[in-house]
């Protein structure tokens, strides 16, 4: 299988379904001449020209809302945010439009456009620019929300992404641009709303998404490793909508749970899990539902302690000993 | 059974303050035959009227919410849908009936919306100011001063990608010009070379906020900041905003240019309903307007002299239109509600097509 950046696998998502259907155009500040803030749309603009490839100005809300509307007349506008950061100054255009229409229209209009951009701290950028606002999204019913780990996610779950007449808000992250993966060859989509186990075990279920993915996974090495615990490590994919079953099929196997997100707790995606697991599999559970997020404080710049905020693999390690215990 | 409509008859203008239409030599007007000049006074008859009955079904405790009516603006939305060709589009804000019924919506399907009915345009789900109807290329209605303009410039974006020659009249209020993201789609639309018509209702007040008050100079002219092309027209009189907008909007069709334009007009009753107006404004300033600007009675005029209506088919029209009102309120009261099932329906495509359905998981979380 072809090995790939997380990176290169989105513009090959972008770039197949250019091709395949004239009604995609993307659109987004520096993705044409600039070849994209983080080189993620690097030669569309060369390959398939401006008509398709439309660099905008600075104006999220001006050029989103223009997406949205051409998205009720049928285009298929994939519009990428510099950062998912930016999304507050166009958020009437994604949260009241986009997310809104077609229930005010009793059904009458659909809205298919994807937005997409990396949403992640780490990069010590402060907290202007590391929001994660997936928990935000998800609270509007109309919207789906996806926030891949994998290079071979995130070209398949794009694929379905553009392909759906929802609306769909697409999370990527700045650290796992240069991540590399094998990625199936030719048409390699991967359905929304279905999670994966990224590991098998049977004494402890980490549920996580996003980067999380990772960290939760180099925890599991060395919980086996060191402590003999066996941990299964459930990437949801998509947070709405949200494959639960997944996630208790799981539970039903360990019997322990822990949630980690790169998301401040406060009514989190965590949160909702936390709630719904105990509902479904109470009587499976052994021990009460454990937490891991960022350190609930807006996003601090320090380098080094910025670390310490997010999740990281020695943080997962503690909660998850906590977890086992 | 709901009330009938016999609302006071409206105050004839004065024939000596409304001189005949300075724009009815207009080619666009010159082309009208007789049956499309009565019916362009008949639209506008048949909003008022709907908008009057509706008024007294809210007073009633039919309607629910916000109703902000049109009355006094209708030669605005008449005159500019009535230019309307197979590729142009309409979006408005929240003031939104009078465009619904010059696009040819049903005066059953938008009574039944405020009614919250099961046959209401939206199903009962958006209300008095989120009616759409995409098969006639009405985009709505949208709530959010302003949040309608970027969408208005997408349809636009949408006509020229397709190759199609056609134009998007987005339409605001007053109060909206000063949104940034009115302001983010001009710069798009003048970059882009849209065919996109921004169109300024002018009633000379945001909610209890004169224009004075509220904004920095002349409203259309901002567009010369951004290239474009601007102007105004006089939304009293239906043949003035069509000559107007008749050449903006081939301007849009056939070189794809953008423009701004704002539109005079007013509005007689109050804000919303809960409005009680009388804080703003002088009485007398409303009764002037009336008096000698009214839309219907100026075009009424108008076609009395040009011998094209008389005063006998006038009240015919006006009684029609109170009639048709009168049945859509009895069709609305007659309708049932939505259930309970229905709150999520209309929410996701995909749930309403469990067939094709791609995705999996949970979409709603109860
Ligand atoms: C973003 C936003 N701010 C405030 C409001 C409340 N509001 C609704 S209508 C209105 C006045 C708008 O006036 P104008 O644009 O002149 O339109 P008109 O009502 O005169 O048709 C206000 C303040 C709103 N709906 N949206
Ligand atoms: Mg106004």
């Amino acid at each position: 299988m072809p090995v790939l950046t997380y990176r290169e696998a989105i513009r090959h998502a972008l770039a197949e379904e250019l091709e395949r259907d004239s009604s995609v155009v993307v659109l987004g500040e520096e993705v044409g001449q600039f070849n994209g803030a983080y080189k993620v749309t690097e030669g569309l603009l060369a390959k398939f020209g401006p008509k398709r490839i439309v660099d905008t100005p600075i104006s999220e809300a001006g050029f989103i809302g223009l997406g949205v509307g051409a998205s009720m007349l049928g285009i298929r506008p994939v519009m990428e945010l510099m950062f998912w950061s930016f999304y507050s100054v166009a958020f009437d255009q994604i949260l009241n439009n986009a997310a809104n229409v077609r229930y005010m229209s009793g059904g009458l209009i659909n809205c298919p456009i994807v937005i997409r951009g990396p949403a992640n701290g780490g990069t010590n950028v402060g907290a202007t620019h590391s929001h994660t606002p997936e928990n935000v999204l998800a609270n509007h019913p109309g919207v789906k929300v996806v926030v891949p780990s994998t290079a071979a996610d995130a070209k398949g779950l794009l694929k379905s992404a553009i392909r759906d007449n929802d609306p769909v808000f697409f999370l990527e992250n700045t650290l796992l641009y240069g991540e590399k993966g094998e990625v199936p060859e030719g048409e390699h989509v991967v359905p929304l709303g279905l999670a994966d186990v990224k590991r098998a075990g049977t004494d402890l279920t980490i549920v996580t998404y996003g980067r999380s993915v990772l960290h939760s996974l180099a925890a599991a090495e060395i919980l086996q490793r060191d402590h003999g615990a066996s941990v299964e490590v459930v990437d949801l994919r998509t947070i709405r909508p949200l494959d639960l079953d997944t996630v208790l099929a799981s539970v039903a196997k360990t019997h322990r749970v822990l949630i980690v997100e790169e998301q401040k707790p406060f009514a989190s995606v965590g949160s909702q899990l936390a709630y719904m697991i105990q509902r479904e599999a109470f009587d499976e559970l052994d021990a009460p539902i454990h937490r891991l997020a960022t350190v609930d404080a807006p996003a601090i710049y320090s380098p080094p302690v910025e670390v310490e905020q997010l999740p990281n693999p020695s943080r997962v390690l503690k909660a998850a000993l906590e977890a086992l215990a | 059974m709901t009330k009938k409509t016999n609302a006071s008859a409206d105050k004839k203008a004065d024939a000596s303050v409304t001189p005949t239409s300075t724009s009815a030599s207009a080619p666009i007007n010159q082309r009208l035959g007789k049956e499309e000049r009565i019916e362009l006074y008949r639209t506008m008859l048949r909003i008022r009227r709907f908008e009057e009955r509706s008024l007294r079904a809210y007073q009633a405790k039919k309607i629910g919410g916000f109703l902000h009516l049109y009355i006094g603006q209708e030669a605005v939305a008449v005159g500019c849908c009535s230019l309307m060709g197979p590729n142009d589009h309409v979006i408005t804000a929240y003031r939104d009936h009078g465009h619904a019924i010059a696009v040819g919506m049903g005066l059953n399907e938008l009574m039944a919306e405020l009614f919250g009915k099961a046959t209401g345009c939206s199903k009962g789900k958006g209300g008095s100011m989120h009616y759409f109807a995409p098969d006639r290329n009405y985009w709505g209605g949208h709530g959010i001063v302003g949040g309608q303009i970027p969408l208005g410039t997408g349809l636009a974006y949408a006509v020229k990608y397709k190759g199609l020659k056609g134009a998007a009249m987005a339409f605001m209020g007053d109060g909206a010009v000063n949104q940034g993201a009115v302001h983010e789609a001009y710069n798009l639309a003048s970059l882009w070379q849209l065919p996109v018509i921004f169109v300024i209702e002018n009633n000379g007040y945001s909610m209890g906020t004169s224009q004075q008050r509220s904004s920095a100079g002349d409203l259309a002219k901002r567009a010369e900041g951004y290239n474009m092309s601007w102007g105004t027209c006089n939304g009293h009189d239906v043949y003035d905003v069509r000559a107007v907008m008749d050449r903006f909007l081939r301007q849009a069709r056939e070189e794809s240019k953008p423009a701004i334009i704002e539109i005079r007009t007013y509005r007689y009753r109050g804000h919303s309903v809960a409005d009680p107006d009388n804080t703003y404004r002088a009485k007398a300033e409303i009764e002037e307007y009336r008096r000698t600007k009214d839309p219907i009675q100026v075009f009424q005029h108008q076609l009395l002299s040009e011998g094209v209506l008389t005063e006998a088919d006038a009240a015919q029209i006006d009684q029609a239109a109170r009639t048709e009102a009168d049945a859509a309120a009895d069709f609305a009261e007659a309708s049932p509600f939505p259930t309970p099932d229905d709150i999520q329906k209309d929410v996701y495509w995909e749930a309403d097509h469990p067939a094709e359905r791609k995705s999996q998981g949970r979409l709603f979380f109860n």
